[in-house]
């Protein structure tokens, strides 16, 4: 055991890990978008919509996400159209490139769990709304989406976790997070175990720290 | 489609070999995680509390750290462990380990804190009369759990099992960061040499949907193997 490494590392690990935190929160907040509206596609009943929205969600589910990542990082700088358009400005960047991928994943795995958790609500609820004259619109954004978001927490709070080690693969497109840095200091130092374990607590931590915050936004919206 | 053609000229083939070693590790990492399970499985139910803590420390730590880290882990470190353990019985020549082993047992191991979580609540929903009954009748211990838990754990743990399945097979592509030759080393080396990465890499997800898609008809085919009589 190297000590001495093990705490030298660890202002650079930390340092590392506001970049995972960076593309975590960024990518989770337009996979909710994402993740929404894709949800509402499935539920609707028109069939191209609902079928363009199963297909989404099989297609990043069933892919790694690796190869999601290296679609949209090296093979769209491929295209000249996309190279001479505005959107090269984001693209050529690893770090955008990277959050695309991050959040266009999480958008279908949210997708899924906001679907069935529009699916768990009680038609009583609905109908209640209904016979008491509210708009359905008003019946949506009052009564299903609340519900909704409170059925899908513990559901959500696992994607959350699975999307912070998703982040760890920023790392593969010269991105320097948590991962990135950890695999730099061991490649330098030939220290594996003991820079695993430095990365890896704050990995745990942070897993930690979320699994409470979903726990407690759990108890606070308990119906 | 030029660039699909088996032989010297194109990458087909190549891809083809490629495929056959993802499946190669999925299905070795899945029988490692299978070994993991069954050691940490019954730890977690133990009724002691230090039993389960080393139950509890082996899921929470893998599930908690990316799989990439695990990866350079054992890339990394995993010969060092090897040598330091042969050095104990006085063998100091360096050793290398094969890719396919460290990938596989790397993967297995995170594969393997997925499956310990299924199979502990697979047992964990059997009703505790079966447990009971079985006592009663004085059947054996080992008798109990191969003729009365386990077909009624497996039909409970088959639909989650091959999520478990799924994932192990979509990490086995983190392998690639080690060189041994899977979808992605391959797709990556085609398209660094055509300089065509849009087309390999989307072939890539083609094969890897190809596989997701062959391998749930063939859990479904199980599942109803399992489920019947219920």
């Amino acid at each position: 055991m190297d000590l001495e490494l093990m705490i030298n590392s660890f202002p650079k690990l930390l340092n590392a890990s506001v970049i995972t935190l960076k593309l975590l929160s960024l990518s989770l907040f337009f996979g909710l978008f994402i993740g929404l509206l894709f949800a509402i596609m499935r539920m609707s009943k028109n069939v191209i919509l609902n079928r363009f929205a199963y297909g989404y969600s099989y297609l990043f589910r069933g892919t790694p996400l690796l190869v999601q990542i290296f679609i949209i990082y090296f093979g769209f700088g491929q295209i000249e159209f996309i190279r001479n358009s505005f959107l090269w400005i984001i693209l050529k960047e690893p770090y955008w490139c990277a959050i695309i991928a991050f959040a266009l994943n999480t958008g279908a795995y949210t997708s899924e769990i906001l679907r069935s958790a529009f699916q768990t609500i009680k038609k009583g609820y609905i109908e209640a709304g209904k016979s008491l004259g509210i708009s359905s619109k008003i019946i949506f954004y009052k009564i299903q989406i609340p519900i909704a978001i409170r059925q899908s927490l513990p559901a959500y709070g696992n994607e959350i976790i699975l999307m912070l080690k998703g982040t760890s693969l920023a790392s593969t497109v010269t991105l320097m997070d948590l991962t990135g840095v950890a695999k730099y200091i061991i490649s330098t130092t030939f220290k594996p175990i003991e820079v695993f374990i430095v990365a890896g607590s704050i990995y745990l931590f942070m897993t930690f720290l979320i699994h409470n915050f979903i726990k407690f936004l759990e108890r606070r919206y308990n119906y | 489609m030029e660039l699909l053609a088996f032989g010297d000229t194109g990458w087909g083939d190549e891809l083809f070999y490629a495929t056959l070693m993802t499946i190669a590790v999925s299905i070795t990492a899945m029988l490692i995680g299978f070994l993991f399970a069954l050691i940490f499985t019954p730890l977690k139910l133990s009724k002691y509390k230090s039993l389960n803590l080393i139950g509890n420390f082996y899921t929470t730590v893998i599930r908690g750290v990316p799989e990439l880290l695990v990866i350079y882990l054992f890339f990394f470190g995993g010969s060092g462990a090897i040598m330091y353990v042969a050095s104990i019985f006085g063998y100091y020549e360096y050793i290398e380990i094969n890719a396919f082993i460290t990938g596989s047992f790397a993967i297995g191991i995170i594969s393997g804190a997925y499956s310990t979580e299924v199979f502990r609540g697979a047992i964990q929903s059997i009703d505790k009369g079966q447990f009971e009954a079985s006592k009663v009748l004085g059947i054996k211990k080992y008798i109990q759990f191969y003729k009365i838990i386990l077909p009624q754990m497996l039909r409970l743990a088959i639909p989650n099992l091959s999520n478990v399945w799924q994932i192990t097979l979509k990490d086995t592509s983190l392998i690639s960061v080690t060189g041994l030759v899977e979808i992605m080393r391959q797709s990556y080396i085609a398209a660094g040499s055509t300089r065509d990465p849009l087309f390999f890499y989307s072939f890539a997800a083609v094969l890897y949907l190809l596989l997701t898609f062959l391998s749930m008809k063939l859990i479904n085919r199980l599942e109803i193997k399992y489920s019947r009589g219920f």
